[in-house]
């Protein structure tokens, strides 16, 4: 799977994009998440609020229970401040 | 039309573009967002715009299609600048026309209010005291939200 981070999600994990392998029991949103905050203290750190992530799968806006596929584009931010 | 860029713009230029020979247009409404010098009383060196390539074009795209579907309008155009910047510069231009001001205008601020929250942009300043990204701010999602409150026109 294709992972994007952006603004503060992408300085405290430490990268922009990475490509990943995940356990098949990962269908969704939430439960990606779970996985990547046991990644690794930047991931934590980034993941923690929820309440300031917004996700987008395939360029698209979606809710953290949106379920996902292996070869989705998941993108992980914070809110966005456009203008 | 939708233009992401990480060059400057010339607003004379691209105003008449959307005019010139057009003898339908009986309006155009524009907004220019520029770079402030002063964020939370600290003095700004450089604000740094990255954004979702892709992405970023196709939610502006679809800002664009919601604009067209609620005000009888000629053109849109949305210019948006990302990379470095600095007070002064500009960022972002929203130029609408119509045959009357009234769609011109509002539509203008419709898609000003909705691109700040729903285009993924991101922005980080810089200043003496190191550099920090701006948080959304809650006014901005109020007057997002506005738009979707009001009666369809």
């Amino acid at each position: 799977m294709q992972l994007l981070y952006f603004g503060w999600v992408r300085t405290r994990i430490g990268i922009g994009r990475e490509t990943l392998e995940l356990p098949p029991d990962i269908a969704d949103v939430k439960s990606l998440v779970e996985w990547l905050k046991q990644r690794g203290d930047g991931y934590r750190e980034a993941l923690e609020d929820l309440t300031v992530i917004r996700v987008a799968v395939n360029q698209e806006m979606v809710d953290l229970d949106a379920e996902i596929a292996p070869g989705d584009e998941v993108a992980l931010f914070p809110p966005m401040t456009g203008g | 039309m939708i233009r992401v860029q990480e060059q400057d713009f010339d607003i004379g230029t691209e105003l008449a573009s959307l005019t010139d020979g057009k003898t339908t247009v009986g309006g155009l409404g524009c907004f220019v967002g520029l770079v402030r010098d002063m964020a939370n009383d600290e003095q700004i060196s450089s604000m740094t715009l990255e954004h979702y390539p892709g992405m970023t074009e196709k939610q502006l795209e679809a800002i664009e299609a919601k604009a067209r579907d609620r005000w009888p309008l000629q053109d849109v155009l949305i210019i948006h600048r990302y990379g470095r910047l600095e007070p002064g510069d500009r960022i972002v231009l929203v130029a609408t026309t119509s045959a009357h001001r009234e769609a011109a205008l509002e539509s203008c601020h419709f898609l000003i209010d909705w691109l700040k929250t729903k285009a993924p942009f991101w922005k980080l300043e810089a200043s003496e005291t190191g550099e920090s990204w701006v948080a959304a701010r809650d006014a901005d999602n109020e007057a997002a939200d506005r738009w979707s409150a009001d009666r369809p026109k």
